[in-house]
């Protein structure tokens, strides 16, 4: 592979890094947000529709991000004051929001509009080899760079973020240490669903340039299956968008050798997704990583203890 | 039976919020709103035919959701029903492709090899949750994707129409292998019947069997179920297979009695709305039927705006998730203000 098509993989994974991240907060809080293939949806309809009439991509990015976050805060709501089920919320707003994209949009469809822009970064850039894939790329890639590297060392290395794993792992303790569960529940969900919104935004400006009936559809649940295979660890996350790039590109390449195989390809993220689950549930897997070092968390992505389960102080 | 007030009245305040948020899109673009609503009941059911085509539209909706009331009470997410539905599609052309056999024999053994079809698929999930430890949401999700994959590499491959490499399907059935229809119709009185069948047996089985009862015991509590010596991951291997062949039941009517051949789009999305309609139903399987049949509709109706008035097609489904989401926030508020009213009078 040379360093064009590399650089291509890159900037077409950046979507995916921004939801995939965005959801592996959320999912760290203990809350799952089932609805992306939905919200990423009407994220990259709103950002679009917003560039499209102010002529400014910013504008756009935001508006896509408050639009999913918000879509967020129902499942929280819903979870942490209606003690529903985020499951059941997810698949409604999942169905509501695509349906939603689809007809708020019309007047939208294929239609040219602003993009992001490329930015040569000067002395990055000319790295050879590297300079090429990472810096000839725009203003989204760049942070999605950051992103990795600030999300990594936010829920790692500091205390908000060792906060942020505890009301996921065990809410109990964490409350009873002082800390507001259901408040930081609801900030995390919030800022998770903004990066997916970021990630749906990335779509319609810049990877998928434009707007569609079903523009992205099924990049949601793709997301979903990523942040399973990247075990809840944002870097392995992000290189899991990578990879699915890599094989995206490569089915591309095959559609005129191999139809077949090629039409089949995107589905890989799913097999994957049901191997990785296999893989750290099997109990040798889990005796092996008992050792909760950096190693150990990246091999053995074991998922937050009380995902998907509400807390109700007593 | 006992009328309940409370989730009727939470039914009326949900669907008028979902009138008036409709009614609002309705006017943000400019449309008549009262004809959309006129034309929605005429146009789904106005004449015969007219009603014929909603039943016919009910009958995978009805099917599926009857699938996901049988997991549901077993307290499994079955998201992976749109595969069974596929899986059950796959099994039942496979049939009506190989097997030149006149319609009285070839239509019931589609049914049957469709129910395995669908089966097989569920188990699979199963498997993965009881043996695996892979939870059935992301399991099902996964093996949705993969059955879309298959269904796509068999119609541009071993099943590809002579000559043609697209994805638009497979070769038309022969005419034995098709539903029959009434004379002037699309309405197949033997998929409505086998429908309406399928969820009388679903009713019947959560209401007089001892299967049932065990099945809705694991699902309210599955660690208290096992120690009562209800050997439970068999029990949900059960729930999977019986919920995936029902789901096969709707590949088979999917493509014995609407497309008369495997196209990739093949489960219709009925699997995911079937997940609305039953939480609509709030997994009650009487309520099955009026919802499945008033979601037809809808979705009947929304074709008729889309002729008419042109109206974007996707204001059918707009309407339905609103419709859902009111239901359960509603329903949820109204009951965590009557636990409130509770412990305040306790406090008192």
């Amino acid at each position: 592979m040379n360093p064009e098509t590399l650089a291509i993989v890159v900037s077409y994974a950046t979507p995916l890094v921004f939801a995939v991240i965005g959801e592996t907060i959320t999912e760290k809080s203990g809350v799952v947000n089932l609805s992306l293939d939905g919200s990423m949806l009407l994220s990259a309809m709103t950002a679009f529709a917003v560039s499209f009439t102010t002529g400014n991509f910013v504008l756009g990015l935001i508006a896509g991000g408050l639009i999913s976050s918000n879509l967020a805060l129902i499942v929280a709501f819903s979870s942490i004051r209606l003690r529903l089920n985020q499951i059941a919320v997810g698949i409604v707003l999942t169905l509501l929001a695509t349906k939603l994209s689809a007809f708020l949009g019309q007047d939208f469809v294929r239609k040219p509009g602003p993009s992001v822009k490329d930015l040569h970064i000067p002395i990055l850039g000319d790295i050879p080899v590297i300079g090429p894939i990472l810096f000839e790329q725009n203003l989204l890639v760049y942070s999605s760079y950051i992103l990795i590297g600030v999300s990594y060392w936010f829920i790692f290395y500091t205390r908000h973020g060792l906060n942020l794993q505890s009301i996921g792992e065990r809410p109990e303790a964490a409350y009873a240490r002082g800390i507001d569960v259901n408040k930081l529940r609801y900030f995390y969900t919030a800022l998770g669903g903004f990066l997916v919104g970021l990630g749906g935004a990335a779509f319609s400006l810049d990877v998928k340039l434009g707007w569609s009936d079903g523009h992205i559809i099924n990049f949601g649940w793709i997301a979903l299956a990523i942040v399973i295979f990247g075990g809840w660890h944002p870097v392995r996350a992000a290189l899991g968008c990578y990879l699915f790039a890599v094989l995206q590109l490569f089915a591309l390449k095959l559609q005129p050798v191999l139809p077949q195989l090629s039409q089949v390809l995107p589905i890989i993220p799913f097999p994957l997704m049901i191997m990785t689950l296999l893989f750290i549930n099997h109990r040798k897997i889990q005796h092996l990583v008992l050792k909760n070092n950096g190693f150990g968390r990246f091999i053995s992505g074991r998922a937050p203890s009380s995902l998907g389960e509400s807390f109700q102080r007593l | 039976m006992k009328i309940n007030q409370g989730p009727i009245y939470s039914y009326s305040i949900a669907i008028v919020v979902a009138i008036i948020f409709v009614s609002f899109l309705l006017a943000l673009f400019e449309i008549p709103i009262f004809e959309t609503y006129k034309l929605l009941l005429t146009g789904s059911l106005g004449s015969t035919t007219k009603f014929g085509d909603t039943l016919m539209v009910g009958v995978p909706v009805i099917i599926a959701s009857a699938s996901l009331v049988i997991t549901f009470k077993a307290g499994l997410w079955n998201i992976g029903v749109e595969g069974q539905i596929i899986a059950g599609a796959v099994a039942a052309s496979f049939v009506a492709r190989e097997l030149q056999l006149p319609t009285g024999i070839l239509l019931p053994v589609m049914i049957l090899v469709g129910a395995f079809g669908g089966a097989f698929w569920g188990l699979l999930v199963g498997l993965l949750k009881v043996k695996g430890g892979v939870n059935e949401i992301f399991g099902g999700l996964g093996l949705n994707f993969v059955a879309t994959g298959l269904v796509v590499y068999l119609i541009i491959g071993p099943w590809s129409r002579k000559g043609i490499a697209s994805t638009s399907g497979t070769e038309p059935f022969h005419q034995n292998a098709w539903f029959p229809t009434l004379e002037g119709f699309r309405l197949s009185p033997l998929a409505v019947a086998l429908s309406f069948l399928v969820v009388f047996i679903v009713i019947y089985v959560f209401s007089r069997t001892q299967f049932g009862l065990k099945l809705r015991a694991i699902g309210l509590n599955t660690h208290s179920s096992y120690r009562f010596g209800i050997p439970t991951s068999k029990y949900l291997l059960i729930a999977f297979m019986l919920g995936g062949s029902v789901a096969g039941l709707a590949g088979v009517t999917q493509v014995a009695s609407i497309h008369h051949r495997l196209v990739p789009s093949i489960s219709g999305g009925y699997g995911y709305l079937g997940i609305l309609v039953v939480l609509l139903a709030g997994y009650r399987p009487s309520l099955v039927i009026p919802i499945a049949f008033f979601f037809s509709m809808i979705a009947i109706g929304s074709i008729q705006w889309q002729l008419r008035l042109g109206l974007h097609s996707s204001l059918g489904g707009v309407f339905q998730g609103t419709l859902v989401l009111s239901v359960i926030l509603i329903s949820a508020m109204r009951l965590i203000q009557q636990k409130r009213n509770k412990y305040s009078k306790v406090g008192d």
